[in-house]
């Protein structure tokens, strides 16, 4: 029974250790992607077709915002003609916090040292703080944005292009767009944390930047940040419909990382999960013995006036004492283990970047492992129970005094 | 109260039971009739396999006749469902086997207030206190803490026969009470049980093998082939 109990102690804690740790990484993953690139990105115009104008429209009773849901047959229209009209109709929309208008292009970054392939962001820093966790990204990584603010030449690099570029802050680079070529100098390098960004991505202010691709009008795209990031595939839904461009929220643009989390949490939980079911089928073996070597003991209780239910009970308050102990030492464990892995020192590198372990506190880990345990025990504590109550105390007396 | 009490404990009629399967089936018991009363001794006695260990069990509702009817205080039982068997059992049955089945983990006080949990008819001070009692009157006073294990063969059917009177049944049945004990012991154990349940007007029914205790019960029901002779 102590094996079973340790058993189910290990199984809940590593059960939520393992839950805290994907979905840590996660929430790492979402926090970085919104800060990054907003919850909502508005960009290609939809070109109307002569399919599109006649589905929209103009058929009785059917609305036109539904059928454009339809994104079949779709033609666009790269990038956002008149940002100034889009931004006004989406601060009508409630759940917007922040637009910030992008320009976006790919250049030649050359240092003094090498040159490398990189994308171009142009902004309006102060739009952009605002749909962005900028100011805190750098913040980890060095500069300072005041000092991109007051720099009209300035720019913000990512961690990881800036060291394959061997800059730091203060160092000068050409940005080469086409035959345009420009000197700026690092204001600040950025880390986000996800490295596939800190690779390509270098802003610059958003007049530089319409200079530097000769976009002298329209935008790339508009990033829009939200008071609720939940809401953001209805609200792309509604801004598509009534802006009649592209809007894509972060759970579409990230569905295949998000997939890949949620894969990877199912199978961490299955995993563990044998833990548990190892440990039920333990106990389910010693309450089986129990029963057998108890016989005697059943059949004077049963003599003396405990009844089916009584007996079937003593089984089950063992099992639940198990479940009891075992569940809250599994919390402990579980809890314990995970604040010291997400304090323990180790440099992520690679898709992501973190110092540490990325956990998430999260009390649904919690009342899933307990589930989990609970079925598993209550099945290991029932069966044998219902076979306790079974026994028929004559038989077994009679058995005993022959 | 007393006045109130049916004389009669215990009364069977025309009682048949069949034991095992096929052609190994067995009747074991050939209409059996039979009553207890209050106060009385009654030994039931007779070879092994003719019958007395199964008709104590049916008449301790542990087990169910083929054919035949049972009252206990007056209230037929051998038709009624197990879970009245089982109450009729803690309010009106105490039990005492040739070994005797205390709970090992459980010390002599435990034991003896175990049906009284069940019962429920006092409160835990009050429980205590009657278990006390009882071991005091067994002679067992000064070990009601001693957990099963640490008592003797006669000392631990001692605390059995506290059991049995726990609730202040109305019978007490006896499977070979003094069958596991020496000399000595047997006598103890059999005075126990007859003067405690003459003193609270309970009917004791008990199966026995050996003579000097039969011959000193009330009455003896002499058994041969599942039938009284």
């Amino acid at each position: 029974m102590l094996m079973s109990l340790a058993g189910i102690i290990f199984g809940v804690g590593f059960f939520i250790v393992t839950q805290a740790q994907t979905s840590g990484f996660e929430q790492f993953f979402i926090r970085t992607i919104l800060g990054t690139n907003g919850a909502i990105r508005i960009e290609d115009k939809i070109q109307d077709t002569i399919f599109a104008m006649a589905a929209a429209g103009h058929n009785a009773g059917e609305s036109k915002f539904e059928v454009a849901a339809d994104r079949t047959g779709r033609k666009y229209i790269e990038g956002v003609e008149d940002p100034k009209l889009i931004i006004d109709a989406l601060r009508k929309f409630r759940n917007v916090s922040g637009v910030s208008t992008v320009v976006e292009g790919s250049v030649i970054a050359d240092s003094s040292f090498k040159n490398d392939s990189a994308k171009v962001y142009g902004i309006n820093l102060d739009d952009h703080l605002a749909v962005s966790d900028l100011a805190s990204q750098v913040a980890r990584g060095s500069g300072s944005i005041d000092d991109f603010r007051h720099t009209p030449q300035g720019v913000l690099m990512g961690r990881v292009l800036a060291e394959r570029l061997q800059l730091e802050v203060g160092d000068s680079l050409i940005l080469q767009a086409g035959t345009e070529q420009r000197r700026y100098r690092v204001s600040g390098i950025y880390s986000t944390g996800v490295s596939d960004i800190d690779r390509v991505r270098i802003y610059v202010h958003l007049g530089e930047a319409r200079s530097l691709l000769r976009k002298t009008t329209g935008a790339s795209f508009i990033q829009v940040a939200l008071f609720d990031r939940d809401r953001a595939p209805q609200d792309a839904r509604q801004m598509e419909q009534v802006l009649r461009h592209s809007a894509k929220s972060w759970q579409e643009r990230e569905e295949s990382w998000l997939e890949a989390f949620k894969a990877l949490q199912v199978s961490a939980a299955i995993t563990v999960s044998t833990i548990i079911l190892i440990s039920g089928l333990g106990m389910f073996n010693t309450l089986a013995m129990i029963v057998i070597e108890k016989t005697k003991e059943i059949a004077i209780l049963r003599s003396m006036g405990y009844t089916r239910s009584d007996i079937s009970r003593i089984f089950i308050w063992l099992g639940t004492i198990v479940l009891v102990i075992g569940t809250v030492g599994g919390w402990g464990l579980g809890a314990a283990v995970t604040y010291g892995v997400s304090k323990y020192p180790i440099k992520i590198r690679g898709i992501f970047s973190a110092d540490s372990f990325q956990v998430s506190w999260n009390i649904w880990h919690y009342v899933i492992a307990t589930i989990t345990a609970t079925v598993v025990v209550m099945i290991a504590a029932v069966i044998p129970a219902r076979r306790a109550a079974r026994l028929e105390p004559g038989d077994i007396i009679r058995g005993t005094s022959q | 109260m007393a006045t109130n009490r049916p004389e009669v404990a215990l009364r069977c009629e025309n009682l048949h039971r069949y034991l095992g399967e096929g052609e190994g089936r067995v009747h074991v018991l050939r209409g059996v009739s039979f009553e207890a009363r209050r106060g009385n001794v009654t030994a039931i006695v007779g070879p092994s396999g003719c019958g007395k260990s199964t008709l104590l069990y049916l008449l301790g509702l542990l087990d169910q006749p083929d054919d035949g009817s049972i009252w206990i205080s007056n209230e037929l039982m051998s038709n009624s469902s197990d879970l009245d068997r089982t109450a009729a059992r803690c309010e009106h049955i105490g039990f005492v086997f040739q070994f005797h089945f205390l709970m090992q983990e459980f010390s002599a006080l435990d034991n003896v207030m175990m049906p009284m949990r069940k019962l429920g008819r006092l409160d835990e001070a009050q429980m205590e206190a009657r278990a006390r009692s009882l071991l005091a009157d067994v002679g067992l006073g000064e070990k009601t803490h001693r957990l099963a294990t640490q008592l003797s063969g006669g000392e631990q059917q001692r605390v059995a026969v506290a059991r049995a009177l726990a609730n202040q049944p109305a019978i007490i049945l006896a499977d070979e009470p003094t069958g596991n004990l020496d000399v000595k012991n047997s006598a103890l154990v059999f005075d126990l049980l007859t003067r405690l349940a003459k003193e609270n007007g309970q009917a004791v029914v008990l199966v026995t093998h050996n003579p000097d205790i039969a011959s000193r019960c009330d009455e003896t029901k002499p058994m041969r082939d599942g039938e009284f002779c």
